[in-house]
């Protein structure tokens, strides 16, 4: 079965199997498997955005709702949020390494960006956890107020989804090692990336509306 | 999108790149995509705690940053582009977002309804004190 | 280390839940022994337990749907019972009792009947109609049907040990919350529907992809089947509304084991937000399920007008106007709540707006038939029984749409009795109808016929029996919902409604017989050649049942109404087309990775719902096992080779050309 998928060789030059790799063998046209795999976690993520968006929808009403407990104005600290925005951002930068580097079957870069993205990612979830407790231990727990329910549930569902790719960040790197650089693992690859992304994405948003805006008003 | 009976198709997954590039080029795009996001980050934060900008526009300038940096995540690192093929990843993007606005602001503006006639008891005798 | 599990929660002093568990327990036990003593275990195991088949999976959502439509339906039948007799006195059911069996009613009807009914047809179905192999996801597929079966058993378990939730199908706080809710139930109905919910997700992101990026050479998206265009309308909005739901349904779960305060009377949440998130993805939810129904009528009258479909592109634009507006309306289900004039207006015209796509579908169908020469089998019953049913239904919900007319009628039976109109005239009367017309291409054989045409008929009676009563009594005052009243006016309605659900109940068991009927008649039903109805797409293309692979040779598209063009050049040439160059075919290899996922995710739930921690983790640790299992498989497909396929297509064609030959020597 061929198995040549996209790909640039030594020399830089694109490989493309566009077609060749339908459900099917043979001379079938279709979309490639690469394409379909990345496509269907593309339409998830968008799911997934979806899902942020209720949560995040739920926060803006609740904004106002602190049950005479403390707003945001007194409780973000601009400081931290900047430190875990600068860990994301660059995170996502050494992923984006980490693609090349497999997509070109470049072991030290692929290895090294993932390492890199792993602690940068590490480091902001540390940052976030640590963020959490403090506002606890105060007493300004998600159960104090509805606005804190809505703060913890918003920023906390991005948090449980970096976990969730820390984890599938040590997955791939461990299936990388026990199986090289095969079609479907690169498939992964490309979906990790995509889902890492977009988790930036999220973050962008989540620190310009929640904490930049909350500070601000 | 249409095409012809026997047109193979050229459909690129999100998150590649549509045409060939050397991983020399790959790394500027990405080290662009970053330092434009590090600017907008700080303008943001920057802005956030400025008296230099009109307060009641904060809110604002801060969700044009974040839009505009948000498409930089969307070229620079997920080269979802607005090449031709490119469309379908693009379309999902555009339903995706269209569902975000309607959900958020259509929430909102409900709820401020809502809120405003159905205040609840507590609220009103708050007011009141 | 059991958490709040015990022998106290298994209702041994409710006569009516442990003779009915009991006789399902036995039911399930002696069908399971049965299986195993006749060695059908491996076969079941293989064939269909572990299928990553689409068609296998679609048979197995219809088959979990029919079952649980028995369960709601018995649930219907002990509500018309109760309402019958409790005039002046509480009737048989006391109202713990009741407020369950409505709750579970509709739970069970919308999330594991309509749901997997319409999620199954599409899932056997487009491969077929897009000249493709499988979905875009085999594995994934499995694993959402697996989960969404996973959900099914959880509400079913709640019957014998514990509760279930008393707060109607959606739970709004804060009847919901712990506080007024301090029991299992609404927590068996969150874990339950959460758990459902990712299958449903899974199934949404499968099928779009499905049908933007797995289509046969040729097939670009004006010439698909118009079913194939409602399933996407339909998974576009899965993909975009159930999100909402899984947000939603968190927050309520946060609320309730951790203390948020998301929609509680204290700490500042607002109870009015549930409603408002709840129903942006409700009513999307109904066009999720109806959508797919108005795609099957489309198949089924362009097939049995002998026509092609009258309107081709306005049905394209007015199915992706239909999925665009949906997510305007959303506020008509709460009209009452206190929005206000503006906010009410807006929202009721764009309810309004909704309904004239929908009848753009309706004259289209009309035109389709018009000038065409009907056959009038069983699935063109349920369309015609459909179109009449469906459009009173449509008319009472734009009549419903106008705010001051709701605010009268909100929540009374004028509501129950729209919704399920709309409902079993659209929804299942479409699920019945595609029931019939593909039963064949699952199965080789047809169903009996003249047992379909007098259930259609018990059915659409008993449901005019059963439902237009309810309208009157909406409109006489009565709620919904009600244990039991004492307005001797509404009387004679309720027993009326009565025998309407009896009628139906005899429609159903008519369906379990022609069903039984029509496999041990199967040799005189066959389908011999795979196009019993003179079919005009794709999958009347292929042999009854298809084989694994679908097609032996991925078609050529050549036009809209793929096949049909194909029949014509075959009758002009006299001959069928030529033999294809077979080749060796690769399929996604079978996997327990969907079964295996919702064993744990079944204990997870059940461990979640009773706060048996321990449990918790352990079964999350096993699915997320299973998944990395899955991961390191190193050979994803299997080969069938070309020898194989040529036999299983040949035995097709030798089949075809007799037909063929017959044909024009009969014309």
């Amino acid at each position: 079965m061929s198995t040549t998928a996209n790909h640039i060789d030594a020399g830089g030059h694109w490989h493309g199997a566009g077609h060749a790799e339908a459900l099917t063998s043979g001379s079938e046209h279709g979309a490639s498997k690469r394409v379909i795999v990345g496509y269907g976690f593309w339409i998830f993520l968008i799911s997934d955005i979806i899902m942020f968006s209720a949560f995040f929808a739920t926060y803006a009403v609740l904004t106002d709702s602190t049950a005479g407990g403390p707003s945001g104005r007194e409780l973000f600290d601009t400081t931290t949020v900047a430190w875990e925005t600068a860990c994301l951002l660059s995170s996502t930068f050494f992923c984006g390494l980490a693609g090349l580097g497999a997509y070109r079957r470049k072991n030290a870069l692929f290895y090294g960006a993932m390492a890199v993205t792993f602690l940068l990612g590490a480091a902001f979830l540390f940052l976030e956890i640590h963020e959490f407790a403090g506002m606890i231990a105060e007493g300004n727990g998600p159960s104090r107020s509805a606005f804190l329910s809505a703060f913890f549930a918003l920023i906390g569902c991005h948090g449980l989804h970096v976990t969730a790719g820390l984890l599938w960040l040590l997955t791939m790197v461990a299936q990388v090692r026990a199986k090289g650089y095969r079609d479907d693992i690169l498939r992964r690859i490309l979906c990790f990336g995509l889902f890492w992304h977009t988790l930036d994405i999220i973050w962008v948003a989540l620190f310009s509306l929640v904490y930049l805006v909350g500070v601000a008003r | 999108m249409s095409e012809a009976a026997q047109t193979e198709r050229h459909d690129v997954a999100p998150g590649d790149e549509e045409e060939p590039r050397s991983l020399a080029k790959e790394v500027w795009l990405y080290l662009a995509g970053l330092v434009l996001s590090v600017l907008l980050t700080g303008i943001s934060f920057f802005i956030a705690r400025s008296t230099l900008v009109w307060e009641p526009s904060i809110p604002i300038a801060l969700s044009v940053l974040a839009l505009a940096q948000m498409g930089v995540h969307l070229v620079f690192f997920l080269h979802v582009t607005s090449g031709p093929d490119s469309i379908n990843n693009v379309m999902a993007l555009a339903f995706g977002l269209l569902i975000v606005m309607l959900l958020v602001f259509g929430s909102l503006w409900i709820m401020d309804h809502m809120n405003h006639n159905m205040m609840p008891m507590e609220k009103i005798m708050q007011m009141q004190r | 280390m059991w958490g709040k599990l015990s022998w106290s929660v298994i209702p041994f002093d409710q006569p009516i839940i442990m003779v009915a568990s009991g006789t399902v327990a036995v039911v399930i036990v002696a069908i399971l022994a049965w299986t195993v003593a006749k060695g059908h275990m491996p076969y079941i195991w293989r064939e269909w337990l572990t299928s990553v088949d689409h068609k296998r999976i679609g048979v197995m959502y219809v088959l979990l749907a029919m079952v649980m439509l028995l369960r709601g339906f018995a649930d219907a039948l002990m509500m018309r019972a109760q309402q019958a007799v409790a005039f002046h006195s509480d009737g048989y059911l006391p109202p713990e009792h009741y407020n369950q069996i409505f709750t579970a009613h509709g739970t069970m009807m919308i999330f594991f009947v309509a749901m997997p009914f319409v999620i199954g047809l599409m899932n056997f179905v487009v491969p077929l109609q897009l000249g493709a192999r499988d979905v875009a996801f085999p594995t994934l597929n499995s694993v959402g049907f697996w989960l969404t079966a996973t959900g099914a058993l959880l509400v079913n378990i709640s019957l014998f040990i514990g509760e279930f939730a008393r707060t109607g199908w959606l739970p709004y706080p804060p009847l919901s919350e712990l506080a007024y809710s301090p029991g299992v139930g609404v927590d068996y109905y969150l874990w339950a529907l959460q758990i459902s919910g990712i299958g449903t997700l899974v199934s949404g992101i499968n099928l779009v992809t499905t049908v933007l990026k797995v289509r046969a050479p040729g097939m670009t998206y004006l010439r698909m089947p118009m079913f194939c265009w409602t399933t996407l309308a339909s998974n576009l909005l899965i993909v975009a509304a159930f999100p909402i739901l899984t947000a939603t349904f968190a927050m309520l779960l946060l609320d309730r084991y951790l203390g948020f305060h998301f929609f509680t009377n204290d700490g500042g949440g607002n109870v009015m937000m549930f409603m408002n998130l709840i129903w942006a993805w409700g009513h999307p939810e109904v066009y999720i399920l109806v959508l797919p129904a108005f795609g099957i009528f489309s198949e089924v009258v362009s097939t049995f007008s002998r026509k092609p479909l009258f309107g081709y592109r306005s049905m394209v634009a007015a199915t992706m106007a239909i999925c665009l507006l949906s997510f305007m309306v959303w506020l008509h289900h709460f009209f009452t709540m206190g929005a206000g004039a503006d906010v009410n207006a807006i929202f009721g015209i764009a309810s309004m707006i909704i309904a004239v796509p929908t009848g753009v579908k309706v004259f289209n169908w009309l035109f389709t038939m018009y000038g065409g020469r009907v056959v009038f089998s069983t699935p063109i019953l349920w369309s015609l029984g459909f179109m009449v049913t469906f459009v009173i239904g449509g008319m009472t919900g734009v009549l419903l749409a106008v705010p001051p007319a709701d605010f009268v009628l909100h929540n009374s039976l004028f509501l129950v009795a729209h919704f399920h109109n709309v409902i079993i005239g659209g929804v299942l009367f479409g699920a019945f109808a595609g029931y019939e017309y593909w039963f064949p291409k699952a199965f080789g054989f047809r169903l009996h016929e003249g047992l379909g045409r007098a259930a259609f008929w018990f059915w659409i009676v008993g449901f005019y029996v059963a439902f237009m009563p309810l309208y009157v009594l909406g409109l006489m005052g009565m709620t919904r919902r009600m244990q039991h009243y004492d307005v001797p006016a509404w009387r004679p309605w309720l027993l009326i409604a009565a025998v309407g659900a009896v009628l139906i109940f005899i429609g159903i068991l008519l369906q379990v017989v022609q069903l039984v009927v029509s496999v041990r008649r199967r040799e005189a039903l066959r389908d011999v050649t795979g196009d019993p109805w003179n079919g005009r797409s794709l999958e009347w293309s292929t042999a009854s049942p298809p084989p694994l692979f679908n097609f032996a040779v991925l078609p050529n598209v050549e036009g809209e109404e793929a096949y049909w063009g194909v029949k014509r050049r075959a009758l002009e040439q006299a001959r069928l087309s030529e033999e294809p160059a077979y080749q060796e075919i690769e399929m996604p290899r079978n996997s327990p990775t969907g079964f295996v996922c919702a064993f744990f995710a079944t204990w997870m739930g059940f461990a979640l719902i009773w706060h048996i921690w321990w449990l918790v983790i352990a079964a999350f640790v096993g699915a997320y096992a299973t998944f990395v299992v899955f991961a390191w498989r190193d050979h994803h497909e299997e080969r069938i080779p070309a020898e194989t396929v040529a036999r299983l297509d040949r035995a097709n064609r030798e089949a075809r050309g007799a037909a063929l030959a017959a044909r024009l020597e009969g014309a």
